[in-house]
């Protein structure tokens, strides 16, 4: 069987820095990966080319075996089924809720209102924000912000689903919340590449954790190998300087 | 002099720092109680004077007695009230010398400039002009909106491709804001015909003159655009995009809605401004309401006239004023995140 997501030999630069350097890498269908790194290491420009939100500069992109990547290609169908949560929410704010979560399906999809609200109203009911579909996002807490992102993604029905360090903007009690939703969606068999901070989270949801540094992958492999016993000296350096800052 | 027998030497009771500069017609900067003599001052404006020596008194019975802490409360209240009475006393007396102005002379300001026999009779003639000013910006206004958005598509084209394009869209707007108004217009509603273009040569004066001030303002009104347009945060875009919606569907749904709001103040600012420039257009010979005016001036000898233009531009731009004010502040709310 195909990977769900596969790249190969991808590169990216802005200007003349390399934020990619040949990364390749394959993800199956219902499993999640994380990337870890520290910052400015490529995780989020990475999420960004998967998307196209980026264009690539080298290598290719396969979703489910297509090409994805270089010209010709009909971004409009690939974003149909590839989502992303951004770190910032990025919700539209002169939209409802509700209307933040059916414009996609309803321009896009072409969906009736009715249908499309239907869908929105049971995504809204399973992350616990149906009393706030009426709501502007500025009347929500970070937390439910995020929430009602990840629902605005979950309502085009997407086989991939990119979360791009969702709860790095978030005070920490909120984060909770917003990685529950993302633990059930890991249950259920939702296929996912995150990009993360939070360590614990990472071990508990992904079948592989993916170790980037300076654009490339520095490690990777299951996360009871990679964040346990890394054998990576960089990887080594990063786990142990974040561990150093949770003690803090 | 004396110091508060509640004896906080130590601790003058001054008010906040900018009380201490209020102006002497004003009154008390209310430092320690019973010692000053300002608020007196203050009764010179009985309505607000009388309160502020009031509480001033207040003030210093209460630091008599010991309690220091009342005696503060009284004197920060004499203080706002003495404060009450500068700014009064300030404003009338502005008042004062704008009605000495008008009254100088015998009157002679009034006479020419507020003369109502003058403004009664002229104005029918003034008002049948200011119908051309107002039909004027009129259809300007509703020209210069497709113009200026049009403009600003091009300024706005992406990639290597439209380089020219957007130098041209560049161009026109440089030389049509930096071009003073009465020129641009002097040059098109007399120089067009001149020529003897075909079609434009043959355009009514009136027509000419809408042009030159869609010209105009189509250069400023096309920034606004431009400036609102690209004020949404493209993370916006990025999230819209990411959802599969096209380009047009996320400038349509997405952006243009957020940029309109930001938009509207500066584009009715603009539109005062094209209002208050159809005045321009009585140097080319339209008769517009300025113009006829000028007329009535020159035969009567009194400027009443003109004023009565003046008024009616004044008026006829205070709504839109309004409108600007509410719709900024409206905004402003809005960023703080108290509205929705």
């Amino acid at each position: 069987m195909t990977a769900l997501l596969s790249l190969d030999g991808v590169g990216k630069q802005f200007g003349s820095t390399e934020v990619l350097r040949s990364v390749t890498m394959e993800l199956g269908e219902h499993q999640v990966m994380s990337l870890i790194g520290p910052s400015g290491c490529g995780k989020s420009t990475l999420l960004r080319c998967v998307n196209a939100l980026e264009p690539i500069d080298a290598g290719v992109i396969r979703i489910a075996g297509e090409r994805v990547s270089g010209p010709g290609v009909d971004l409009n169908r690939l974003r149909r089924e590839v989502g992303i949560v951004f770190q910032s929410y990025n919700l539209f704010p002169h939209m409802t809720v509700l209307d933040n979560i059916t414009l996609a399906p309803r321009r896009v999809l072409g969906w009736s209102r009715a249908e499309a609200e239907a869908t929105a109203e049971q995504l809204l009911r399973r992350i616990g924000l149906w009393d706030k579909a009426r709501e502007y996002p500025d009347r929500l807490s970070g937390g439910q912000q995020q929430r009602a992102a990840i629902a605005r993604a979950l309502a085009m029905g997407p086989r991939l689903l990119l979360l791009d360090e969702i709860t790095s903007a978030l005070d920490p009690e909120l984060v909770g919340e917003v990685l529950s939703i993302v633990r059930e969606l890991a249950a259920e068999g939702m296929t996912m590449v995150l990009a993360t901070h939070e360590m614990t989270f990472a071990r508990d949801v992904s079948d592989i954790v993916c170790f980037l540094a300076d654009g490339s992958i520095c490690e990777s492999g299951p996360p009871d190998v990679v964040l346990r016993d890394p054998q990576q000296e960089r990887t080594q350096a990063f786990l142990r300087r974040i561990l150093q800052a949770q003690r803090i | 002099m004396t110091v508060t027998k509640a004896g906080h030497s130590d601790q003058p009771q001054r008010a906040p720092g900018p009380a201490a500069a209020a102006p002497a017609s004003g009154g008390s900067p209310a430092a320690l109680p019973g010692r000053q003599p300002w608020p007196y001052l203050a009764l010179l404006i009985p309505p607000t004077g009388i309160p502020a020596v009031r509480k001033h008194l207040a003030a210093r019975r209460a630091a008599r007695t010991g309690d220091s802490f009342a005696a503060r409360a009284l004197a920060a209240e004499a203080a706002t009230w003495s404060w009450y009475s500068a700014a009064l006393a300030f404003t009338l007396l502005l008042v004062a010398f704008a009605v000495l102005f008008l009254t100088a002379n015998d009157h002679a300001v009034i006479q020419k400039f507020f003369n109502p026999g003058v403004l009664r009779s002229s104005a029918p003639a003034v008002l049948r002009g200011f119908l051309v000013n107002v039909e004027l910006f009129l259809i300007a206004e509703v020209l210069v909106l497709p113009w200026a958005l049009f403009v600003a598509c091009l300024r706005m084209l992406p990639g290597p491709a439209s380089r020219p394009i957007r130098a041209l869209g560049i161009g026109y707007v440089d030389l049509f804001r930096g071009l003073p108004a009465v020129v641009a217009i002097y040059l098109i509603a007399f120089g067009f015909p001149i020529a003897g273009l075909p079609v434009l040569g043959s355009m009514t004066g009136f027509e000419l003159c809408v042009l030159a001030l869609v010209l105009i303002y189509g250069a400023y009104v096309s920034e606004v655009f431009r400036a609102g347009l690209q004020s949404v945060h493209w993370s916006q875009a990025a999230a819209a995009r990411s959802l599969g919606l096209s380009y047009v569907q996320t400038l349509r749904h997405v952006i243009a809605p957020q940029a309109i709001r930001r938009m509207i103040p500066p584009l009715l600012n603009d539109f005062i401004g094209l209002q208050k420039d159809t005045a321009l257009v009585s140097f080319v010979g339209l008769l517009d309401a300025f113009n006829q005016s000028r007329i009535v001036a020159s035969n009567e000898f009194n400027l009443s006239a003109v004023t009565g233009v003046g008024i009616a531009f004044v008026l006829i731009t205070i709504p839109t004023a309004r409108l600007v004010d509410r719709l900024t502040a409206r905004d402003a709310r809005r960023r703080q995140g108290s509205l929705a």
